[in-house]
């Protein structure tokens, strides 16, 4: 800058660097981009659209706690779905989380690089395996085994032994398509996703961290207990509600699985309904245009629900990663 | 707590460790050997040259085949993928490289929020959005909500790639006099072109195995039709359908589009494992000093 006419050369590579053809791009880029504000609205708003005629009837609220999806009495009420969702994922996420916690630590603490390869090379393609694929095998090969060799040993011994049991897994008898199997299958689904943001979170903790407690003579148990789980928590937190959301809009697989039936009180070892699963089931066949607004009123809860749940794990994940990665 | 108690419960947690990674793994195994096992028989040249048609037809063993839901699957999904592409580089390009604009945060933010979201929103909204406004079930509408679902995908492998390729390139072009634009569309871009093209394909990967979508737009078709106004056949839907259908012949036919859907999928995913592989080491190559104040 101290050339002489330093000051014309600046003016004049910013000129170019603010020329037509910079500007040109940068708003093309915006107006491109935010395509992904009108995505997200753009589902907000028809979805709602959508919903009125139902919210019109029985109430933005009610529809919530109404326990009745009765198509031919025109009743319809989301809760039956809601419960069917909440109790599905949130069993999944804990069936899921112990491993998937586990396999991470497994791949980066303890594996030998090549079986560390492999394992995550593994667990990638299983995120990767479409949904109805699993479903496909779940429902000719998982569920009939589970329900022969677990399932029905369980009912059978708690009917003699434990009728306390009952009523929390059902007093008929394990239905072929149940709970419990779509459960499993729904843990099976997220897994690797808990695994691979534990993963992330994991490779987070500092390396002076980690060399610290070596360095104090703990084992390797200990260094994990003392210097890495708890420095890699919140991402794991978080990895795990990231999960949670997939885990309630997992739709093929349960939908398959899960039996399709909306009586609550639902049971471990008996049918049950989950959101996405009534949209997949019943909107084909919904010819009522309050049927057909009804389900469009459920999928506009579910919406609600997994972009809340989303939006918080995002910001938090961003936050968290801005903090610590260096 | 002497030093052989901390050992032995040691030894006993990496077993505890690999047993439950194993539970995570295992199941990978048991799905594929299972699939290809009962689905193999059923692939041959009819599956790919001729259309389901009624039950009638498989149960009396005439030849059936998937050729429509091959093609549909196809079809919609480079439709698509065409009409994703430009949203979702423009918005992968706009997070690397324009990251000091005040719409990134948000973006970024609902990027990664629409990555989490269920497919099936994407297939309620193209209903909400196409397919009642054009007055019934359409392949247009399908490739609709598939693009809706490529659009964050796409944005952020897109992004990812960029942040990866170096920081000097960019000031190398510009030391030359290139314009902001030309140095990401001529210098960066092509540089990060394998990884960028390997980020689509796990787009294209991701939308061709979704079944939730394609069941609300596409519909799914019996006979091969390749008029994108009317219904048409994609794989995964049509896998659905011929799983809760109660004709054995017909859930050998799903094993094997099981087959054909996996296939694809796991060619895509190494694909992309090797160029993103291939990338990291150009690019470590190019770190020619540990320059890390960018």
């Amino acid at each position: 800058m101290e050339v002489e006419g330093g000051h014309m050369d600046l003016k004049r590579i910013s000129f170019i660097y603010r020329g037509p053809g910079d500007r040109l791009f940068n708003i093309l880029i915006v107006i491109l981009s935010s395509s992904i504000l009108l995505l997200a609205l753009g589902m907000a708003v028809s979805l709602y659209w959508e919903s009125r005629p139902a919210f019109e009837a029985f109430g933005l609220f009610n529809f919530v706690l109404e326990t009745s999806w009765d198509p031919i009495a025109q009743l319809h009420g989301a809760l039956p779905f809601i419960m069917g969702t909440l109790i599905t994922s949130l069993f999944a996420l804990a069936l899921a989380i112990l491993p998937a916690i586990a396999a991470a630590i497994y791949v980066t603490e303890y594996a030998p690089k090549w079986v560390a390869t492999i394992v995550n090379y593994l667990i990638d393609l299983l995120a990767a395996v479409p949904s109805v694929v699993v479903g496909l095998w779940a429902i000719f090969n998982f569920a009939p085994v589970l329900r022969e060799n677990i399932l029905m040993p369980i009912f059978l011994w708690a009917e003699q032994n434990a009728s306390w049991l009952l009523p929390i897994i059902g007093p008929n008898g394990p239905s072929v398509y149940n709970i419990t199997s779509a459960t499993i299958i729904l843990a099976l689904m997220i897994v690797p996703y808990t695994v691979a943001l534990a993963r992330d979170a994991i490779g987070l903790v500092p390396k002076e961290q980690v060399e610290a407690a070596w360095a104090l003579g703990a084992t390797k148990w200990e260094v994990i207990k003392l210097a890495i789980l708890p420095y890699a928590a919140p991402g794991i937190y978080t990895g795990a509600l990231l999960s949670l959301a997939r885990a309630l809009g997992e739709t093929m697989a349960v939908a398959m699985l899960i039996g399709n039936s909306n009586r609550l009180p639902f049971s471990l070892f008996g049918p049950a309904a989950t959101m996405p699963s009534v949209i997949i089931n019943e909107f084909r066949e919904a010819v009522e245009n309050l049927h057909l607004s009804s389900i469009m009123a459920v999928g506009f809860y579910l919406f609600v629900i997994t972009i809340g749940i989303n939006l918080f794990a995002t910001f938090v994940q961003q936050k968290l990663f801005k903090e610590r990665a260096r | 707590m002497n030093l052989a108690y901390r050992y032995t419960r040691d030894r006993i947690l990496h077993l505890l460790f690999i047993f439950l990674t194993s539970l995570v793994v295992l199941p990978l195994l048991v799905i594929f050997g299972f699939i290809v096992w009962n689905g193999l028989s059923s692939i041959n040249l009819d599956f790919f040259t001729q259309e389901l048609g009624s039950p009638a037809r498989a149960v009396q063993g005439l030849p059936t085949g998937l050729v429509a839901a091959v093609l549909g699957t196809v079809i919609i999904d480079l439709l698509g993928l065409a009409l994703a592409l430009p949203f979702g580089l423009a918005t992968g390009i706009m997070l690397a490289e324009y990251s000091d604009n005040p719409l990134a945060g948000p973006i970024r933010i609902l990027v990664s929020t629409l990555n989490g979201m269920p497919a099936i929103l994407m297939g309620l909204m193209a209903y909400a959005l196409i397919v009642k406004n054009t007055g019934g079930f359409s392949g247009i509408s399908g490739a609709f909500a598939l693009g809706f679902l490529m659009i964050p995908i796409i944005a952020r492998t897109t992004e990812s790639v960029l942040r990866i390729t170096p920081w000097q390139l960019r000031e190398v072009a510009m030391s030359l006099g290139l314009p902001r634009w030309r140095a990401i569309m001529n210098i960066v871009l092509p540089a990060a072109r394998p990884a960028v093209i390997t980020g689509v394909l796990i787009a294209f990967a991701r939308a061709a195995g979704e079944a939730a979508p394609m069941l609300l737009t596409a519909f799914g078709n019996n006979y091969l039709n390749l008029d994108l106004t009317k219904p048409m056949d994609t794989l995964p839907q049509r896998l659905y359908s011929l799983a809760i259908s109660p004709y054995k012949q017909w859930h050998i036919l799903g094993w094997g589009g099981a087959i054909i859907l996996l296939l694809f999928v796991v060619v895509t995913f190494a694909a992309a494992r090797g160029a993103a592989r291939s990338l990291e080491k150009r690019t470590e190559a190019l770190k020619f000093d540990e320059d890390k104040n960018v």
